[in-house]
C-alpha cells in the first residue's frame, strides 16, 4: 500500500508548516535545555512567547478558592452539572468572564457582550474558524509582514485560504502604510485572487508594538472601502506595559462610521494570562451570521466545561481581576526594561516597543554579509555557540534581514542575566574579531526583490514555516 | 466599490458558513426545541417534555464524584498542589501529557479485557470525538471524496465528516431483515453507487458499539469489511465511542483484536475514535482520541490537532483518575452493570406495551421499532407520528430518518440520561399514548 497516495492532499502537504530549517533551534534547546543549576551551559530557549511573571497571583488565589475547582471537597459538589456541560454556547459565567476581562484589558473603554464570544480551541483554532467562515479555498487574506510564522497552517492548512503578504520595513518602523495595503491589494485583484479581507495582529508579533489609532483608523476605512473583512488578533492586549496605550479596533468602531459586519476579534488567554495549556481560544465577531455559523463550528474546538468552570470563578473574581492586569503590567515593563538596557551595553538596539512577551532585536550590523543567507548564518551561530534559541526575522516573513525574535517572558531574572551575558561575550567577540581581522562588515546592496510583488509560487529558500506547533507562539 | 456604507452592501460570508451541512435543521435537532422550551422536572415540571434523545451517560457520576472527594490533590493540580499549577497551565505541547496518554491507552485495553494492546505513542488527542471525525477525514479524504457509513447512524456524522472538509457520505443501507447488520452486498452496493457518481471512496466508517443500534458489531462481519478495505485498497475507521457501553464484555470485538490476531496485517489503513463523553459520562471535558496504526497519520493528526488539543487541566485530572486500575475496574463493571439493568427496564417496560426493540447489548439507548403503529410505512408517516410523540406524548426521541434509516417507524430512545423515576414516567406516558392510538384505530 502506497501510503501517500491514500492520504489527502492537506495530509501530504507541508502546509502544517514543520518542514523549514528553524526545527533545529528547537531540536538544539531540546537536547540541552538550560537548567541554572543542573546544565547551565545548555541551550536557554528564547524563542517561546510564553508569559511566566505572574503565575505566584493565580496559586495564590487557587488557593484561596476551591470551589473553583471541581476535584475538591468544596466544589466537587459541581462535578456532574459540569462534566455533562457541553452545551456549544459555553458556560454563561466563563463568557461574561471573558467578556469582562477583555473590557478591563481595554481600560473599560469598551464593553463585550457575553453573546458575541465563542469558544475554539486556543487562538490557533479560532484563527482557524474565522478562516472557514469569511473565506472560501483559493481566496486571499491580506497580512502585514513580519508576522506570526503559525500564520501560514492556522488561516491556510486545511482551509485552503492564501495569505497574501503587506510588506512593512524599518524605514517607517514596520507600520503598515496604506500604499502598502492598495499595492497588496491590487497585484492580488491583477492575478485575479479574490482578497476576502485583512488579518491583523495588534499588538504585534513579533514587533512587540500596538497600533496607532491613525493606522487603524486607516486600515478600518481601507477595509470599508473594499468591503472586505478585518480581522483583529488582539491576543497580546494585556501585555501592553508602557505607553501609548493600547487602542482596540472596538474602541475606534465606536468613534468612526464602518460596517460591523465586517469587523472579528481573535483572542486567547494563552498570552495575557499565561495559560497556554487550558486552549481558551475566543471568537467575537460583530458580525451576527458569524456568530451563528461559528458557534456551530466551535463545536469541533469547544474549551473543557472543567476549564470554563474554573476561569469562570477566576475572571468573575473583579479584585482579582484588576490586581492581576496591573501586576503583570508592571513586572512586564520590568522586564522589558532589563533586557533592552542589557543590550544596549553592546549597542544591541531593539525597534521601541510597548508590548507582546519579546523584542525585535535589530542584528543588522552583525551580518556578514546584509541577506537573508547572512541572517541564516548569524542565526545558526547564536543558537549552536551562543546557545539561545531566537528566532530569526525570515521565519515571520520580515522583508529585511537581520532582525530576531527574542522573548524574555518565559524565564526567571538569574536566565535573564545569562543570556544577556553570552549575548555581550558573543558581541563583544564579534567586534573584537572584526577589528583584529581589519575586515569591515559588508554591506550588499539590498535588493527588494519580493516585498511589492505577491510570489505565491516562487518558493523562499527560507520558508516561513516554523515548528512545534504548540511549543510556541 | 461605493464608499457610502450602506447596509444593503450585504458582504459575502464562506461558501461553508452558508450551507446548512451543519445539519441543524434536521428533525433530530427540532426536538431539543421543544425540550428546551419545556423542560421536565420531576417536581417543578412534572408534564414537561422528557429528554430522551440525548444519548448521554449520568448513571455513573457517583463513582467519579467519590473518586475525586478522596484524590482531591492528586486531580487538582497534581503533587505539591498548586505550585505544579504553573507546569500544567503552560503545557501545550501536542503530543499530550505523557501520563494521560498511558492512562488512555490502558483504559481503552481494559475495556477490551486486555484483548488488545495500545501502544500510547500512537494515540492523539482532540477536543472530543466530534473533531477526532472530522480531523480524520481531512486526513484520509479531498473535497468531493466519499467515507461509507452504513445506515443508520449518527445524525452528526452529516456535520462532523462533511460540513468542512467537503467530503461526502455514501450510505451502506442495513435494513431490518438481518437485524441492521452490514452485509457483504451492500457494502459492494455502496461502493457501486458512488462510482456511478464518479466519487472516490477513501474509506469506510463503522460505530461499534452501533450508534443509533445499541448492538455490537458481529466478528465475522468485522473481518469481512477488514478483507473488503483492504481489497479496495482504503481506509477502515472505527468509532468505538461506546466501547465501554457494552452490557457484557465478552460481546465485544473491537478491530483493534482482529488485528493483533491478524499480526497487524495491513493495519496501516485502520483507525480507531474514542472519547470519554460516553463511556465516563463526561461529554463537557472534550475528551477524544484517535489511535492510528499507520505513522503518517499520526504524526498528520497531531500536527492538525494544534486546532483542538485537550484542556491540559483536564488531561490531568484524567490521567490521575484513570492511571488507578482499581478504579478504573471497579467503574467499568459497574457501570456496565448499571446500564444492563436501565437497559432491561426499557425492553421490559416497551415489551409489556408490546414494542419491540432490536436486540441490543451496548451503547446509552435502544433501537425502538414503531412501525405497526405508523398510518404509513412512509419517511412522513414516521415524522407525524414522531411529532405526535414530541408534542402530545412529551417525549424527545429521535426518528429514524434523521439517523437514515431507510426503513420508517424505528426509533432511537435514550435510557441512562435520567433516573429510574424518570424513566418509569416516560414508559407511562408511552403506554396511554400506545393505548390510546390502538384503541382509536380498531
Amino acid at each position: 500500500m502506497s501510503h501517500q497516495q491514500l492520504l489527502s492532499k492537506i495530509a501530504t502537504n507541508d502546509k502544517h508548516g514543520e518542514n523549514s530549517p528553524y526545527f533545529d533551534g528547537w531540536k538544539a534547546y531540546d537536547r540541552n535545555p538550560f537548567h541554572s543549576t543542573k546544565n547551565p551551559q545548555g541551550v536557554i530557549q528564547m524563542g517561546l512567547a510564553e508569559n511566566q511573571l505572574c503565575f505566584d497571583l493565580i496559586e495564590e488565589w487557587i488557593r484561596n478558592n476551591p470551589k473553583a475547582s471541581i476535584c475538591t471537597p468544596e466544589g466537587v459538589h459541581q462535578f456532574r452539572d459540569i462534566a455533562n456541560f457541553q452545551d456549544y454556547h459555553g458556560l454563561p459565567q466563563f463568557r461574561k468572564g471573558v467578556a469582562n476581562f477583555m473590557s478591563k484589558a481595554r481600560g473599560g473603554r469598551v464593553k463585550y457582550d457575553p453573546e458575541r464570544i465563542l469558544m475554539s480551541g486556543g487562538a490557533t483554532g479560532a484563527n482557524e474558524l474565522i478562516m472557514f467562515c469569511l473565506a472560501d479555498p483559493g481566496d486571499a487574506f491580506m497580512v502585514p509582514t513580519p508576522y506570526y510564522p503559525a500564520f501560514v497552517r492556522d488561516l491556510g492548512w486545511r482551509t485552503g485560504v492564501q495569505l497574501v503578504p503587506v510588506h512593512c520595513d524599518s524605514s517607517n518602523n514596520f507600520k503598515v502604510t496604506r500604499e502598502a495595503l492598495e499595492q497588496a491589494y491590487d497585484n492580488a485583484k491583477k492575478s485575479n485572487i479574490d482578497v476576502k479581507g485583512l488579518i491583523i495582529t495588534n499588538p504585534s508579533n513579533p514587533l512587540g508594538t500596538t497600533l496607532d489609532e491613525e493606522t487603524l483608523k486607516s486600515l478600518v476605512r481601507f477595509i470599508n472601502e473594499k468591503n472586505i473583512h478585518l480581522v483583529c488578533d488582539e491576543i497580546y492586549a494585556a501585555t501592553v506595559f508602557s505607553a501609548p496605550k493600547f487602542v482596540s479596533v472596538s474602541e475606534v468602531m465606536q468613534e468612526m462610521k464602518c460596517n460591523k459586519e465586517l469587523i472579528h476579534i481573535i483572542y486567547s488567554l494563552s498570552k495575557d494570562m499565561g495559560l497556554p495549556g487550558f486552549r481558551v481560544g475566543i471568537v467575537y465577531s460583530y458580525n451576527n451570521d458569524v456568530v451563528s455559523c461559528g458557534r456551530k463550528m466551535s463545536s469541533f474546538g469547544l474549551v473543557s466545561s472543567q476549564t470554563q468552570h474554573f476561569l469562570a470563578s477566576l475572571l468573575s473574581d473583579e479584585d482579582f481581576v484588576n490586581k492581576y492586569l496591573e501586576t503583570s503590567k508592571k513586572r512586564l515593563a520590568k522586564r522589558h526594561r532589563f533586557f533592552t538596557k542589557g543590550l544596549e551595553t553592546v549597542s544591541i538596539t531593539c525597534l521601541a516597543s510597548n508590548s507582546g512577551l519579546f523584542c525585535w532585536m535589530n542584528l543588522r550590523r552583525l551580518l556578514k554579509e546584509q541577506s537573508f543567507e547572512g541572517e541564516m548564518k548569524l542565526w545558526r551561530v547564536i543558537v549552536d555557540e551562543v546557545k539561545l534559541n531566537v528566532s530569526p526575522g525570515s521565519s515571520f516573513n520580515c522583508s529585511e534581514p537581520g532582525w530576531f525574535r527574542v522573548c524574555f517572558a518565559n524565564m526567571d531574572d538569574e536566565t535573564v542575566e545569562v543570556a544577556l551575558k553570552r549575548i555581550r561575550a558573543f558581541v563583544g567577540r564579534e567586534t573584537n574579531d572584526n577589528n583584529n581581522n581589519g575586515k569591515r562588515v559588508e554591506v550588499k546592496r539590498w535588493k527588494s526583490n519580493n516585498n511589492l510583488r505577491l510570489s505565491f509560487n516562487s518558493r523562499r529558500r527560507i520558508k516561513s514555516g516554523y515548528t512545534l506547533p504548540n511549543m510556541y507562539g | 466599490m461605493g464608499i457610502e456604507i450602506e447596509k444593503s452592501c450585504v458582504v459575502e460570508l464562506s461558501n461553508i458558513a452558508v450551507s446548512n451541512t451543519h445539519g441543524e435543521d434536521s428533525p433530530y435537532f427540532a426536538g431539543w426545541k421543544a425540550y428546551d422550551e419545556n423542560p421536565y422536572d420531576e417536581i417543578t415540571n412534572p408534564s414537561g417534555v422528557i429528554q430522551m434523545g440525548l444519548a448521554e451517560n449520568q448513571v455513573s457520576f457517583d463513582l467519579l464524584e467519590k473518586y475525586l472527594e478522596e484524590h482531591s490533590e492528586a486531580t487538582t493540580w497534581g503533587k505539591g498542589s498548586p505550585t505544579s499549577f504553573k507546569e500544567n497551565a503552560l503545557f501545550q505541547d501536542y503530543h499530550g501529557l505523557h501520563s494521560f496518554r498511558a492512562a488512555m491507552a490502558a483504559f481503552m485495553e481494559q475495556i477490551r479485557g486486555g484483548r488488545a494492546k495500545f501502544d500510547p505513542k500512537r494515540l492523539v488527542i482532540t477536543a472530543g470525538a466530534t473533531a477526532a471525525n472530522e480531523l480524520l477525514t481531512f486526513i484520509l479524504a479531498n473535497p468531493g471524496d466519499a467515507l461509507l457509513v452504513p445506515t443508520p447512524y449518527y445524525p452528526g456524522f452529516d456535520r462532523d465528516l462533511r460540513w468542512r472538509t467537503g467530503v461526502k457520505i455514501v450510505p451502506i443501507h442495513c435494513d431490518s431483515s438481518n437485524n441492521f447488520q452490514i452485509t457483504p452486498e451492500a457494502l459492494e452496493a455502496a461502493y457501486k453507487e458512488a462510482e456511478s457518481m464518479n466519487t472516490k471512496v477513501r474509506g469506510v466508517l463503522i460505530t461499534n458499539p452501533s450508534n443509533p443500534l445499541g448492538a455490537t458489531i458481529q466478528r465475522s462481519v468485522l473481518e469481512h469489511i477488514l478483507d473488503f478495505v483492504t481489497r479496495k485498497n482504503i481506509h477502515l475507521v472505527s468509532d468505538e465511542i461506546y466501547s465501554g457501553s457494552v452490557f457484557s464484555p465478552s460481546e465485544f470485538v473491537s478491530v483493534a483484536e482482529i488485528l493483533e490476531a491478524r499480526n497487524y496485517k495491513d493495519a496501516e489503513r485502520v483507525h480507531i475514535v474514542y472519547s470519554l463523553s460516553k463511556d465516563l459520562g463526561l461529554p463537557g471535558f472534550r475528551v477524544g482520541t484517535i489511535y492510528s496504526y499507520n505513522d503518517k497519520v499520526v504524526t498528520t493528526a497531531r500536527r492538525m490537532s494544534s486546532f483542538t488539543l485537550i484542556s491540559s487541566q483536564t488531561q490531568h485530572l484524567l490521567a490521575s483518575m484513570l492511571s488507578d486500575k482499581e478504579f478504573t475496574e471497579l467503574y467499568i463493571k459497574t457501570n456496565r452493570e448499571r446500564l444492563r439493568k436501565r437497559y432491561e427496564m426499557m425492553i421490559e417496560g416497551l415489551r409489556s406495551i408490546g414494542i419491540e426493540c432490536l436486540k441490543g447489548n451496548g451503547g446509552l439507548f435502544c433501537w425502538m421499532n414503531m412501525s405497526p403503529l405508523l398510518e404509513k410505512a412512509t419517511r412522513e408517516g414516521e415524522l407525524e407520528l414522531w411529532n405526535e410523540i414530541v408534542h402530545e406524548v412529551k417525549l424527545n426521541i429521535s426518528p429514524g430518518c434523521s439517523c437514515h434509516c431507510s426503513e420508517p417507524g424505528w426509533f432511537r430512545v435514550c435510557f441512562a440520561n435520567m433516573s429510574e423515576n424518570t424513566l418509569h414516567v416516560a414508559l407511562e406516558r408511552i403506554r396511554n399514548f400506545v393505548d390510546k392510538l390502538r384503541a382509536s384505530r380498531f
